[in-house]
Protein backbone atom coordinates (compact mmCIF):
# COMPACT_ATOMS: atom_id res chain seq x y z
CA UNK A 1 0.00 0.00 0.00
CA UNK A 2 2.75 2.42 0.89
CA UNK A 3 4.66 1.44 -2.20
CA UNK A 4 1.64 2.25 -4.31
CA UNK A 5 1.17 5.67 -2.82
CA UNK A 6 4.87 6.32 -3.29
CA UNK A 7 4.57 5.46 -6.96
CA UNK A 8 1.54 7.72 -7.30
CA UNK A 9 3.38 10.65 -5.80
CA UNK A 10 6.56 9.98 -7.72
CA UNK A 11 4.75 9.95 -11.05
CA UNK A 12 2.85 13.09 -10.15
CA UNK A 13 6.23 14.67 -9.53
CA UNK A 14 7.50 13.44 -12.90
CA UNK A 15 4.48 14.87 -14.74
CA UNK A 16 4.97 18.12 -12.88
CA UNK A 17 8.61 18.28 -13.92
CA UNK A 18 7.77 17.66 -17.59
CA UNK A 19 5.23 20.47 -17.35
CA UNK A 20 7.99 22.78 -16.20
CA UNK A 21 9.95 22.02 -19.39
CA UNK A 22 8.24 24.77 -21.35
CA UNK A 23 9.09 27.35 -18.67
CA UNK A 24 12.68 26.13 -18.63
CA UNK A 25 12.86 26.25 -22.42
CA UNK A 26 11.66 29.85 -22.62
CA UNK A 27 14.00 30.84 -19.80
CA UNK A 28 17.05 29.21 -21.41
CA UNK A 29 16.21 30.68 -24.82
CA UNK A 30 15.90 34.17 -23.34
CA UNK A 31 19.06 33.86 -21.29
CA UNK A 32 21.21 32.55 -24.14
CA UNK A 33 19.99 35.03 -26.71
CA UNK A 34 20.37 37.98 -24.38
CA UNK A 35 23.75 36.93 -22.97
CA UNK A 36 25.12 36.58 -26.47
CA UNK A 37 23.35 39.53 -28.02
CA UNK A 38 23.47 42.31 -25.43
CA UNK A 39 27.30 42.67 -25.28
CA UNK A 40 27.38 43.25 -29.03
CA UNK A 41 24.69 45.90 -28.75
CA UNK A 42 26.68 47.54 -25.97
CA UNK A 43 29.89 47.43 -27.98
CA UNK A 44 28.32 48.82 -31.15
CA UNK A 45 26.18 51.22 -29.16
CA UNK A 46 22.47 50.59 -28.83
CA UNK A 47 21.57 53.66 -30.84
CA UNK A 48 24.12 52.97 -33.59
CA UNK A 49 22.90 49.39 -33.78
CA UNK A 50 19.17 49.98 -33.89
CA UNK A 51 19.20 53.42 -35.51
CA UNK A 52 22.20 52.95 -37.81
CA UNK A 53 21.47 52.86 -41.53
CA UNK A 54 24.74 51.28 -42.60
CA UNK A 55 25.38 47.55 -42.40
CA UNK A 56 28.92 46.87 -43.58
CA UNK A 57 30.53 44.12 -41.51
CA UNK A 58 33.55 43.80 -43.80
CA UNK A 59 34.41 47.50 -43.89
CA UNK A 60 37.24 48.87 -41.77
CA UNK A 61 35.95 50.09 -39.40
CA UNK A 62 32.87 47.91 -39.72
CA UNK A 63 29.42 49.37 -39.20
CA UNK A 64 26.51 47.41 -37.84
CA UNK A 65 23.27 49.33 -38.21
CA UNK A 66 20.07 47.34 -38.59
CA UNK A 67 17.60 50.21 -38.95
CA UNK A 68 16.98 49.46 -42.62
CA UNK A 69 16.27 45.83 -41.85
CA UNK A 70 13.82 46.69 -39.08
CA UNK A 71 12.01 48.95 -41.52
CA UNK A 72 12.18 46.22 -44.19
CA UNK A 73 10.66 43.66 -41.81
CA UNK A 74 7.85 46.07 -41.01
CA UNK A 75 7.30 46.83 -44.72
CA UNK A 76 7.19 43.19 -45.73
CA UNK A 77 4.83 42.36 -42.87
CA UNK A 78 2.60 45.27 -43.82
CA UNK A 79 2.56 44.08 -47.42
CA UNK A 80 1.63 40.57 -46.34
CA UNK A 81 -1.17 41.95 -44.16
CA UNK A 82 -2.55 44.12 -46.97
CA UNK A 83 -2.76 41.06 -49.21
CA UNK A 84 -3.51 38.30 -46.72
CA UNK A 85 -5.93 39.88 -44.25
CA UNK A 86 -8.80 40.97 -46.54
CA UNK A 87 -8.68 37.73 -48.52
CA UNK A 88 -8.32 35.67 -45.35
CA UNK A 89 -11.17 37.28 -43.43
CA UNK A 90 -13.53 37.22 -46.41
CA UNK A 91 -12.66 33.58 -47.04
CA UNK A 92 -13.39 32.84 -43.38
CA UNK A 93 -16.76 34.59 -43.74
CA UNK A 94 -17.49 32.50 -46.81
CA UNK A 95 -16.52 29.28 -45.06
CA UNK A 96 -18.50 30.07 -41.92
CA UNK A 97 -21.63 31.50 -43.48
CA UNK A 98 -22.00 31.04 -47.22
CA UNK A 99 -20.29 27.82 -48.17
CA UNK A 100 -22.53 24.91 -49.22
CA UNK A 101 -21.75 21.80 -47.17
CA UNK A 102 -20.28 19.64 -49.96
CA UNK A 103 -17.98 22.48 -51.04
CA UNK A 104 -16.98 23.09 -47.41
CA UNK A 105 -15.72 19.54 -47.14
CA UNK A 106 -13.25 20.31 -49.93
CA UNK A 107 -12.45 23.94 -49.20
CA UNK A 108 -11.74 23.60 -45.49
CA UNK A 109 -9.07 20.89 -45.84
CA UNK A 110 -7.65 22.89 -48.75
CA UNK A 111 -7.01 25.90 -46.53
CA UNK A 112 -5.40 23.61 -43.99
CA UNK A 113 -3.24 22.10 -46.70
CA UNK A 114 -1.97 25.60 -47.46
CA UNK A 115 -0.56 25.67 -43.92
CA UNK A 116 1.23 22.39 -44.51
CA UNK A 117 3.33 23.55 -47.45
CA UNK A 118 6.89 23.98 -46.12
CA UNK A 119 8.21 27.54 -46.26
CA UNK A 120 11.13 26.49 -48.43
CA UNK A 121 8.65 25.29 -51.08
CA UNK A 122 6.86 28.65 -50.90
CA UNK A 123 10.20 30.36 -51.34
CA UNK A 124 11.21 28.17 -54.26
CA UNK A 125 7.83 28.66 -55.92
CA UNK A 126 8.12 32.41 -55.40
CA UNK A 127 11.61 32.45 -56.86
CA UNK A 128 10.63 30.42 -59.92
CA UNK A 129 7.19 31.86 -60.65
CA UNK A 130 6.43 35.14 -58.91
CA UNK A 131 9.87 36.75 -59.18
CA UNK A 132 10.08 36.29 -62.99
CA UNK A 133 6.49 37.46 -63.30
CA UNK A 134 7.28 40.70 -61.48
CA UNK A 135 10.51 41.16 -63.44
CA UNK A 136 8.65 40.84 -66.74
CA UNK A 137 5.60 42.90 -65.86
CA UNK A 138 6.67 45.53 -63.35
CA UNK A 139 10.39 45.93 -64.03
CA UNK A 140 13.26 45.70 -61.59
CA UNK A 141 14.97 42.37 -61.11
CA UNK A 142 11.89 40.76 -59.61
CA UNK A 143 13.26 39.88 -56.18
CA UNK A 144 11.42 42.55 -54.33
CA UNK A 145 9.21 43.88 -51.59
CA UNK A 146 6.22 43.02 -53.78
CA UNK A 147 7.29 39.41 -54.34
CA UNK A 148 7.88 38.86 -50.62
CA UNK A 149 4.54 40.49 -49.75
CA UNK A 150 2.60 38.28 -52.16
CA UNK A 151 4.20 35.04 -50.99
CA UNK A 152 3.90 35.97 -47.31
CA UNK A 153 0.31 37.07 -47.90
CA UNK A 154 -0.46 33.57 -49.16
CA UNK A 155 1.51 31.99 -46.33
CA UNK A 156 -0.46 33.75 -43.60
CA UNK A 157 -3.83 32.93 -45.23
CA UNK A 158 -4.39 29.62 -43.40
CA UNK A 159 -3.67 31.25 -40.02
CA UNK A 160 -6.05 34.12 -40.67
CA UNK A 161 -8.76 31.88 -42.16
CA UNK A 162 -8.58 29.28 -39.38
CA UNK A 163 -8.63 31.66 -36.42
CA UNK A 164 -11.20 34.03 -37.94
CA UNK A 165 -13.52 31.20 -38.92
CA UNK A 166 -13.65 29.77 -35.42
CA UNK A 167 -14.24 33.28 -34.07
CA UNK A 168 -17.11 33.79 -36.53
CA UNK A 169 -18.61 30.43 -35.60
CA UNK A 170 -18.49 31.28 -31.89
CA UNK A 171 -20.95 34.16 -32.33
CA UNK A 172 -24.41 33.13 -31.06
CA UNK A 173 -26.79 32.28 -33.88
CA UNK A 174 -29.44 34.56 -32.34
CA UNK A 175 -27.46 37.64 -33.45
CA UNK A 176 -27.78 36.57 -37.04
CA UNK A 177 -31.39 35.51 -36.74
CA UNK A 178 -32.28 38.78 -35.04
CA UNK A 179 -30.82 40.76 -37.92
CA UNK A 180 -32.61 38.61 -40.48
CA UNK A 181 -35.89 39.02 -38.63
CA UNK A 182 -35.48 42.77 -38.77
CA UNK A 183 -35.40 42.48 -42.53
CA UNK A 184 -31.68 42.71 -43.23
CA UNK A 185 -30.32 40.68 -46.13
CA UNK A 186 -28.13 37.71 -45.33
CA UNK A 187 -24.98 39.60 -46.29
CA UNK A 188 -25.94 42.61 -44.20
CA UNK A 189 -26.70 40.39 -41.22
CA UNK A 190 -23.33 38.72 -41.50
CA UNK A 191 -21.29 41.87 -41.98
CA UNK A 192 -23.18 44.06 -39.53
CA UNK A 193 -23.80 41.64 -36.67
CA UNK A 194 -21.59 38.56 -36.84
CA UNK A 195 -18.37 40.16 -38.02
CA UNK A 196 -18.46 43.01 -35.45
CA UNK A 197 -19.34 40.53 -32.69
CA UNK A 198 -16.31 38.40 -33.52
CA UNK A 199 -13.89 41.29 -33.85
CA UNK A 200 -11.56 40.31 -31.01
CA UNK A 201 -11.13 36.86 -32.53
CA UNK A 202 -10.50 38.34 -35.95
CA UNK A 203 -8.02 40.78 -34.42
CA UNK A 204 -6.25 37.83 -32.81
CA UNK A 205 -6.05 36.22 -36.24
CA UNK A 206 -4.44 39.34 -37.69
CA UNK A 207 -1.93 39.60 -34.85
CA UNK A 208 -1.04 35.93 -35.26
CA UNK A 209 -0.59 36.56 -38.97
CA UNK A 210 1.73 39.49 -38.21
CA UNK A 211 3.82 37.21 -36.03
CA UNK A 212 4.05 34.61 -38.79
CA UNK A 213 5.01 37.14 -41.44
CA UNK A 214 7.59 38.85 -39.24
CA UNK A 215 9.28 35.59 -38.33
CA UNK A 216 9.24 33.97 -41.75
CA UNK A 217 12.73 33.38 -43.02
CA UNK A 218 13.30 30.85 -45.76
CA UNK A 219 10.70 32.13 -48.18
CA UNK A 220 11.75 35.75 -47.74
CA UNK A 221 15.46 35.15 -48.09
CA UNK A 222 14.94 33.62 -51.54
CA UNK A 223 12.66 36.25 -53.02
CA UNK A 224 13.18 39.62 -51.33
CA UNK A 225 16.47 40.50 -52.99
CA UNK A 226 18.28 41.04 -49.66
CA UNK A 227 19.70 44.50 -50.40
CA UNK A 228 20.17 46.46 -47.17
CA UNK A 229 18.02 49.45 -48.01
CA UNK A 230 14.69 51.08 -47.39
CA UNK A 231 12.74 50.38 -50.58
CA UNK A 232 11.30 53.40 -52.31
CA UNK A 233 8.97 51.42 -54.54
CA UNK A 234 7.30 48.02 -54.52
CA UNK A 235 9.74 46.52 -56.99
CA UNK A 236 12.80 47.39 -54.89
CA UNK A 237 14.57 44.65 -52.98
CA UNK A 238 14.98 44.65 -49.22
CA UNK A 239 16.53 42.57 -46.45
CA UNK A 240 14.55 41.59 -43.38
CA UNK A 241 15.94 40.88 -39.91
CA UNK A 242 15.38 37.15 -40.41
CA UNK A 243 17.11 37.11 -43.80
CA UNK A 244 20.12 38.92 -42.34
CA UNK A 245 20.66 36.13 -39.81
CA UNK A 246 20.39 33.28 -42.30
CA UNK A 247 22.51 34.97 -44.95
CA UNK A 248 25.54 35.84 -42.87
CA UNK A 249 25.57 33.49 -39.90
CA UNK A 250 27.40 30.83 -41.87
CA UNK A 251 30.66 32.73 -42.33
CA UNK A 252 30.53 35.39 -39.61
CA UNK A 253 33.01 35.61 -36.75
CA UNK A 254 33.64 37.80 -33.73
CA UNK A 255 31.65 40.99 -33.41
CA UNK A 256 29.91 40.35 -36.74
CA UNK A 257 28.51 37.10 -35.40
CA UNK A 258 27.47 38.76 -32.17
CA UNK A 259 25.76 41.51 -34.15
CA UNK A 260 23.76 38.84 -36.00
CA UNK A 261 22.73 37.31 -32.69
CA UNK A 262 21.73 40.78 -31.54
CA UNK A 263 19.63 41.01 -34.71
CA UNK A 264 17.93 37.84 -33.51
CA UNK A 265 17.39 39.45 -30.11
CA UNK A 266 15.64 42.42 -31.73
CA UNK A 267 13.43 40.02 -33.72
CA UNK A 268 12.76 38.02 -30.56
CA UNK A 269 11.66 41.15 -28.69
CA UNK A 270 9.29 42.04 -31.52
CA UNK A 271 7.79 38.54 -31.38
CA UNK A 272 7.48 38.68 -27.57
CA UNK A 273 5.58 41.96 -27.88
CA UNK A 274 3.24 40.33 -30.40
CA UNK A 275 2.72 37.30 -28.15
CA UNK A 276 1.96 39.62 -25.23
CA UNK A 277 -0.60 41.64 -27.18
CA UNK A 278 -2.08 38.37 -28.38
CA UNK A 279 -2.57 37.23 -24.80
CA UNK A 280 -4.02 40.61 -23.88
CA UNK A 281 -6.58 40.29 -26.68
CA UNK A 282 -7.41 36.78 -25.55
CA UNK A 283 -7.91 37.59 -21.89
CA UNK A 284 -9.99 40.63 -22.82
CA UNK A 285 -12.30 38.57 -25.01
CA UNK A 286 -12.57 35.94 -22.29
CA UNK A 287 -13.68 38.59 -19.82
CA UNK A 288 -16.27 40.01 -22.17
CA UNK A 289 -17.56 36.86 -23.73
CA UNK B 1 -54.27 7.05 -38.35
CA UNK B 2 -53.93 10.38 -36.60
CA UNK B 3 -50.30 10.48 -37.63
CA UNK B 4 -51.22 10.11 -41.29
CA UNK B 5 -53.62 13.00 -41.11
CA UNK B 6 -51.04 15.19 -39.52
CA UNK B 7 -48.41 14.52 -42.14
CA UNK B 8 -50.89 15.26 -44.91
CA UNK B 9 -51.62 18.63 -43.35
CA UNK B 10 -47.92 19.38 -42.98
CA UNK B 11 -47.34 18.60 -46.64
CA UNK B 12 -49.85 21.23 -47.63
CA UNK B 13 -48.16 23.95 -45.64
CA UNK B 14 -45.80 26.06 -47.72
CA UNK B 15 -42.65 26.96 -45.84
CA UNK B 16 -42.39 30.70 -45.27
CA UNK B 17 -38.82 30.58 -44.00
CA UNK B 18 -37.45 29.42 -47.36
CA UNK B 19 -36.35 32.08 -49.80
CA UNK B 20 -36.69 31.18 -53.44
CA UNK B 21 -34.02 32.05 -55.97
CA UNK B 22 -36.32 34.65 -57.53
CA UNK B 23 -37.01 36.33 -54.18
CA UNK B 24 -33.33 36.45 -53.44
CA UNK B 25 -32.52 38.07 -56.78
CA UNK B 26 -35.24 40.62 -56.13
CA UNK B 27 -33.79 41.48 -52.76
CA UNK B 28 -30.33 41.83 -54.30
CA UNK B 29 -31.79 44.21 -56.86
CA UNK B 30 -33.12 46.33 -54.03
CA UNK B 31 -29.89 46.03 -52.06
CA UNK B 32 -27.04 45.96 -54.59
CA UNK B 33 -24.40 46.37 -51.87
CA UNK B 34 -25.37 43.01 -50.41
CA UNK B 35 -24.82 41.45 -53.79
CA UNK B 36 -21.39 43.08 -54.03
CA UNK B 37 -20.49 41.70 -50.62
CA UNK B 38 -21.60 38.24 -51.68
CA UNK B 39 -19.41 38.46 -54.76
CA UNK B 40 -16.44 39.71 -52.72
CA UNK B 41 -16.74 36.88 -50.23
CA UNK B 42 -17.00 34.27 -52.94
CA UNK B 43 -14.10 35.85 -54.82
CA UNK B 44 -11.89 35.76 -51.72
CA UNK B 45 -12.63 32.07 -51.20
CA UNK B 46 -11.89 31.46 -54.86
CA UNK B 47 -8.53 33.26 -54.59
CA UNK B 48 -7.57 31.23 -51.52
CA UNK B 49 -8.42 27.97 -53.24
CA UNK B 50 -6.80 29.05 -56.50
CA UNK B 51 -3.55 29.94 -54.70
CA UNK B 52 -3.33 26.44 -53.28
CA UNK B 53 -4.25 24.67 -56.50
CA UNK B 54 -1.88 26.83 -58.54
CA UNK B 55 1.10 26.20 -56.24
CA UNK B 56 0.51 22.46 -56.01
CA UNK B 57 -0.23 21.88 -59.69
CA UNK B 58 2.72 24.04 -60.76
CA UNK B 59 5.14 22.21 -58.48
CA UNK B 60 3.81 18.82 -59.57
CA UNK B 61 3.88 19.64 -63.28
CA UNK B 62 7.41 21.00 -63.16
CA UNK B 63 8.67 18.48 -60.64
CA UNK B 64 7.30 15.08 -61.61
CA UNK B 65 9.26 14.86 -64.90
CA UNK B 66 12.40 15.42 -62.83
CA UNK B 67 11.80 12.49 -60.53
CA UNK B 68 14.61 10.49 -62.10
CA UNK B 69 16.25 7.39 -60.59
CA UNK B 70 19.45 9.42 -60.18
CA UNK B 71 17.61 11.76 -57.82
CA UNK B 72 17.16 8.79 -55.50
CA UNK B 73 20.63 7.32 -55.91
CA UNK B 74 21.98 5.87 -52.71
CA UNK B 75 25.00 8.13 -52.55
CA UNK B 76 25.08 11.84 -53.08
CA UNK B 77 27.47 13.49 -55.48
CA UNK B 78 27.46 16.95 -56.98
CA UNK B 79 26.19 15.58 -60.31
CA UNK B 80 23.15 13.61 -59.23
CA UNK B 81 22.40 15.78 -56.12
CA UNK B 82 20.56 12.75 -54.81
CA UNK B 83 18.02 13.48 -52.11
CA UNK B 84 18.21 9.95 -50.71
CA UNK B 85 20.67 10.70 -47.88
CA UNK B 86 18.63 13.73 -46.87
CA UNK B 87 15.42 11.68 -46.82
CA UNK B 88 17.03 9.11 -44.51
CA UNK B 89 18.52 11.90 -42.40
CA UNK B 90 15.07 13.49 -42.12
CA UNK B 91 13.55 10.19 -40.95
CA UNK B 92 16.25 9.71 -38.31
CA UNK B 93 15.97 13.33 -37.21
CA UNK B 94 12.19 13.04 -36.93
CA UNK B 95 12.39 9.88 -34.82
CA UNK B 96 14.98 11.33 -32.46
CA UNK B 97 13.05 14.60 -32.12
CA UNK B 98 9.91 12.68 -31.21
CA UNK B 99 11.78 10.51 -28.70
CA UNK B 100 12.82 13.72 -26.94
CA UNK B 101 9.66 15.80 -27.32
CA UNK B 102 6.83 13.29 -26.93
CA UNK B 103 7.49 12.21 -23.29
CA UNK B 104 7.77 15.86 -22.23
CA UNK B 105 4.76 16.94 -24.24
CA UNK B 106 2.50 14.14 -23.02
CA UNK B 107 3.75 14.37 -19.44
CA UNK B 108 3.11 18.10 -19.35
CA UNK B 109 -0.34 17.66 -20.87
CA UNK B 110 -1.21 14.96 -18.30
CA UNK B 111 -0.16 17.31 -15.53
CA UNK B 112 -2.19 20.20 -16.93
CA UNK B 113 -5.31 18.13 -17.67
CA UNK B 114 -5.37 15.64 -14.79
CA UNK B 115 -3.43 17.02 -11.83
CA UNK B 116 -3.35 20.80 -12.01
CA UNK B 117 -5.92 22.72 -10.03
CA UNK B 118 -7.88 25.32 -11.93
CA UNK B 119 -6.72 28.89 -11.45
CA UNK B 120 -3.29 27.84 -10.21
CA UNK B 121 -0.76 30.62 -10.94
CA UNK B 122 1.94 28.16 -11.97
CA UNK B 123 -0.40 26.43 -14.40
CA UNK B 124 -1.20 29.78 -15.94
CA UNK B 125 2.51 30.47 -16.28
CA UNK B 126 3.08 27.09 -17.95
CA UNK B 127 0.34 27.81 -20.46
CA UNK B 128 1.68 31.29 -21.16
CA UNK B 129 5.16 29.91 -21.74
CA UNK B 130 3.85 27.20 -24.05
CA UNK B 131 2.06 29.88 -26.07
CA UNK B 132 5.23 31.96 -26.14
CA UNK B 133 7.17 28.98 -27.44
CA UNK B 134 4.55 28.44 -30.14
CA UNK B 135 5.02 32.02 -31.34
CA UNK B 136 8.81 32.00 -31.61
CA UNK B 137 9.93 31.97 -35.26
CA UNK B 138 11.99 29.01 -36.38
CA UNK B 139 15.03 31.16 -37.16
CA UNK B 140 15.18 32.19 -33.50
CA UNK B 141 15.05 28.51 -32.54
CA UNK B 142 17.89 27.93 -34.97
CA UNK B 143 19.89 30.76 -33.45
CA UNK B 144 19.28 29.47 -29.94
CA UNK B 145 20.08 25.89 -30.94
CA UNK B 146 23.35 27.06 -32.45
CA UNK B 147 24.31 29.06 -29.37
CA UNK B 148 23.27 26.45 -26.82
CA UNK B 149 23.61 22.97 -28.30
CA UNK B 150 26.22 23.57 -30.99
CA UNK B 151 28.57 25.92 -29.12
CA UNK B 152 27.78 26.00 -25.38
CA UNK B 153 27.40 22.23 -25.10
CA UNK B 154 30.02 21.66 -27.79
CA UNK B 155 28.00 19.24 -29.88
CA UNK B 156 28.89 20.95 -33.14
CA UNK B 157 26.54 20.78 -36.13
CA UNK B 158 24.98 17.46 -35.29
CA UNK B 159 21.94 15.21 -35.31
CA UNK B 160 21.63 15.69 -31.56
CA UNK B 161 21.71 19.50 -31.76
CA UNK B 162 19.12 19.50 -34.56
CA UNK B 163 16.81 17.07 -32.76
CA UNK B 164 16.92 18.96 -29.46
CA UNK B 165 16.26 22.28 -31.19
CA UNK B 166 13.27 20.87 -33.05
CA UNK B 167 12.04 19.08 -29.92
CA UNK B 168 11.66 22.44 -28.16
CA UNK B 169 9.97 23.80 -31.27
CA UNK B 170 7.28 21.08 -31.50
CA UNK B 171 6.79 20.77 -27.72
CA UNK B 172 3.90 23.28 -27.55
CA UNK B 173 2.08 21.54 -30.43
CA UNK B 174 2.28 18.15 -28.74
CA UNK B 175 1.31 19.65 -25.37
CA UNK B 176 -1.72 21.44 -26.75
CA UNK B 177 -3.11 18.60 -28.88
CA UNK B 178 -2.54 16.04 -26.12
CA UNK B 179 -4.24 18.20 -23.53
CA UNK B 180 -7.21 18.72 -25.83
CA UNK B 181 -7.41 14.96 -26.39
CA UNK B 182 -7.26 14.26 -22.64
CA UNK B 183 -10.00 16.78 -21.95
CA UNK B 184 -12.36 15.07 -24.40
CA UNK B 185 -12.23 11.85 -22.39
CA UNK B 186 -15.56 11.81 -20.47
CA UNK B 187 -15.32 12.15 -16.69
CA UNK B 188 -17.42 9.00 -16.31
CA UNK B 189 -14.40 6.98 -17.46
CA UNK B 190 -12.36 8.42 -14.61
CA UNK B 191 -15.13 7.95 -12.08
CA UNK B 192 -15.73 4.38 -13.23
CA UNK B 193 -12.06 3.57 -12.87
CA UNK B 194 -11.81 5.20 -9.43
CA UNK B 195 -15.00 3.41 -8.42
CA UNK B 196 -13.40 0.07 -9.23
CA UNK B 197 -10.57 0.94 -6.88
CA UNK B 198 -7.89 1.98 -9.35
CA UNK B 199 -5.52 4.73 -8.30
CA UNK B 200 -5.03 7.96 -10.23
CA UNK B 201 -1.87 6.81 -11.99
CA UNK B 202 -3.45 3.51 -13.04
CA UNK B 203 -6.53 5.34 -14.28
CA UNK B 204 -4.40 7.67 -16.38
CA UNK B 205 -2.27 4.94 -17.89
CA UNK B 206 -4.88 2.23 -18.39
CA UNK B 207 -8.03 4.24 -19.08
CA UNK B 208 -7.44 7.84 -20.06
CA UNK B 209 -4.37 7.59 -22.28
CA UNK B 210 -5.76 4.75 -24.42
CA UNK B 211 -9.05 6.61 -24.94
CA UNK B 212 -7.22 9.78 -25.89
CA UNK B 213 -4.71 7.99 -28.10
CA UNK B 214 -6.10 8.98 -31.52
CA UNK B 215 -6.02 12.68 -30.57
CA UNK B 216 -2.51 12.37 -29.19
CA UNK B 217 -1.35 10.56 -32.32
CA UNK B 218 -2.89 13.18 -34.58
CA UNK B 219 -0.93 15.85 -32.71
CA UNK B 220 2.31 13.91 -32.95
CA UNK B 221 1.87 13.36 -36.68
CA UNK B 222 1.16 17.08 -37.08
CA UNK B 223 4.51 17.77 -35.41
CA UNK B 224 6.16 15.33 -37.80
CA UNK B 225 4.86 17.48 -40.64
CA UNK B 226 6.49 20.52 -39.09
CA UNK B 227 9.78 18.72 -38.53
CA UNK B 228 9.92 17.50 -42.12
CA UNK B 229 9.17 20.95 -43.52
CA UNK B 230 11.53 22.83 -41.23
CA UNK B 231 14.56 24.61 -42.64
CA UNK B 232 15.56 27.73 -40.74
CA UNK B 233 15.95 25.99 -37.38
CA UNK B 234 18.15 23.29 -38.88
CA UNK B 235 20.70 25.05 -41.09
CA UNK B 236 22.86 26.10 -38.14
CA UNK B 237 22.13 23.16 -35.86
CA UNK B 238 21.94 19.99 -37.96
CA UNK B 239 24.17 21.58 -40.57
CA UNK B 240 24.20 20.72 -44.24
CA UNK B 241 26.68 17.85 -44.69
CA UNK B 242 25.72 15.84 -47.75
CA UNK B 243 26.18 12.27 -46.49
CA UNK B 244 24.25 10.10 -44.07
CA UNK B 245 24.44 11.21 -40.46
CA UNK B 246 25.46 7.92 -38.89
CA UNK B 247 26.17 9.07 -35.34
CA UNK B 248 24.51 11.38 -32.84
CA UNK B 249 27.25 13.95 -33.29
CA UNK B 250 27.35 13.75 -37.09
CA UNK B 251 26.06 16.53 -39.24
CA UNK B 252 23.59 15.87 -42.02
CA UNK B 253 21.06 17.80 -44.04
CA UNK B 254 17.36 17.22 -43.84
CA UNK B 255 15.31 17.18 -47.03
CA UNK B 256 14.11 20.76 -46.57
CA UNK B 257 17.65 22.02 -45.96
CA UNK B 258 18.79 20.05 -49.00
CA UNK B 259 16.17 21.82 -51.04
CA UNK B 260 17.32 25.20 -49.70
CA UNK B 261 20.92 24.49 -50.62
CA UNK B 262 19.91 23.39 -54.13
CA UNK B 263 17.81 26.52 -54.58
CA UNK B 264 20.51 28.78 -53.24
CA UNK B 265 23.23 27.33 -55.48
CA UNK B 266 20.91 27.71 -58.44
CA UNK B 267 22.80 25.07 -60.44
CA UNK B 268 20.31 22.22 -60.20
CA UNK B 269 16.93 23.81 -60.75
CA UNK B 270 15.41 20.67 -62.30
CA UNK B 271 16.47 18.56 -59.37
CA UNK B 272 15.17 21.23 -57.00
CA UNK B 273 11.73 20.93 -58.62
CA UNK B 274 11.90 17.17 -58.14
CA UNK B 275 12.93 17.57 -54.52
CA UNK B 276 10.05 20.02 -54.03
CA UNK B 277 7.63 17.31 -55.18
CA UNK B 278 9.11 14.78 -52.77
CA UNK B 279 8.88 17.27 -49.91
CA UNK B 280 5.35 18.33 -50.77
CA UNK B 281 4.06 14.78 -51.14
CA UNK B 282 5.70 13.75 -47.88
CA UNK B 283 4.26 16.66 -45.90
CA UNK B 284 0.79 16.25 -47.41
CA UNK B 285 0.76 12.52 -46.73
CA UNK B 286 1.72 13.20 -43.10
CA UNK B 287 -0.92 15.91 -42.67
CA UNK B 288 -3.63 13.80 -44.29
CA UNK B 289 -2.78 10.92 -41.99
CA UNK B 290 -3.07 13.25 -39.00
CA UNK B 291 -6.43 14.60 -40.16
CA UNK B 292 -7.66 11.07 -40.84
CA UNK B 293 -6.79 9.89 -37.35
CA UNK B 294 -8.28 12.98 -35.75
CA UNK B 295 -11.47 12.48 -37.77
CA UNK B 296 -11.72 8.87 -36.70
CA UNK B 297 -11.64 10.08 -33.12
CA UNK B 298 -14.39 12.58 -33.86
CA UNK B 299 -16.59 9.91 -35.45
CA UNK B 300 -16.11 7.54 -32.58
CA UNK B 301 -17.22 10.16 -30.12
CA UNK B 302 -20.18 11.39 -32.14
Amino acid sequence: MRLKSFRERAMQGVFFLTALASIAAVAVICIFLFINGIPAMAEIGVFDFIGGQKWAPSNVPASYGIFNMIVASVYVTAGAIVIGVPIGILTAVYLARFCPKPLYKVLKPATELLAGIPSIVYGFFGLMVIVPFIRDNFGGNGSSWLAASIVLGIMILPTIIGVSESALRAVPESYYEGALALGATKERSVFKTILPASKSGVLAAVVLGIGRALGETMAVVLIAGNQVQIPSKLTDGLRTLTANIVLEMGYSTGLHRQALIATGVVLFIFILLITLSMQAIKSRSEKHG
Amino acid sequence: MADNNNSAVIDDIKPINKVTFKQRMLSYKRKPLSFVMLLLVALAALISAAALVFIIVYVLVRGIPNLTPELFALTYNSDNVSCMPSIINTVVLTLLTLVIAVPFGIGAAIYLAEYAKKGNKLVKLIRTMAETLAGIPSIVYGLFGMLFFVYALGWGYSLLAGAFTLAIMVLPTIMRTTEEALLTVPDSYREGSFGLGAGKLRTIIRIILPSAMPGILAGIILSVGRIVGETAALIYTYGSATGYATGFLNSGRSLAVHMYVLTNEGLHTDQAWGTAVVLLVLVFAINTLSAFIAKKLGNKKG
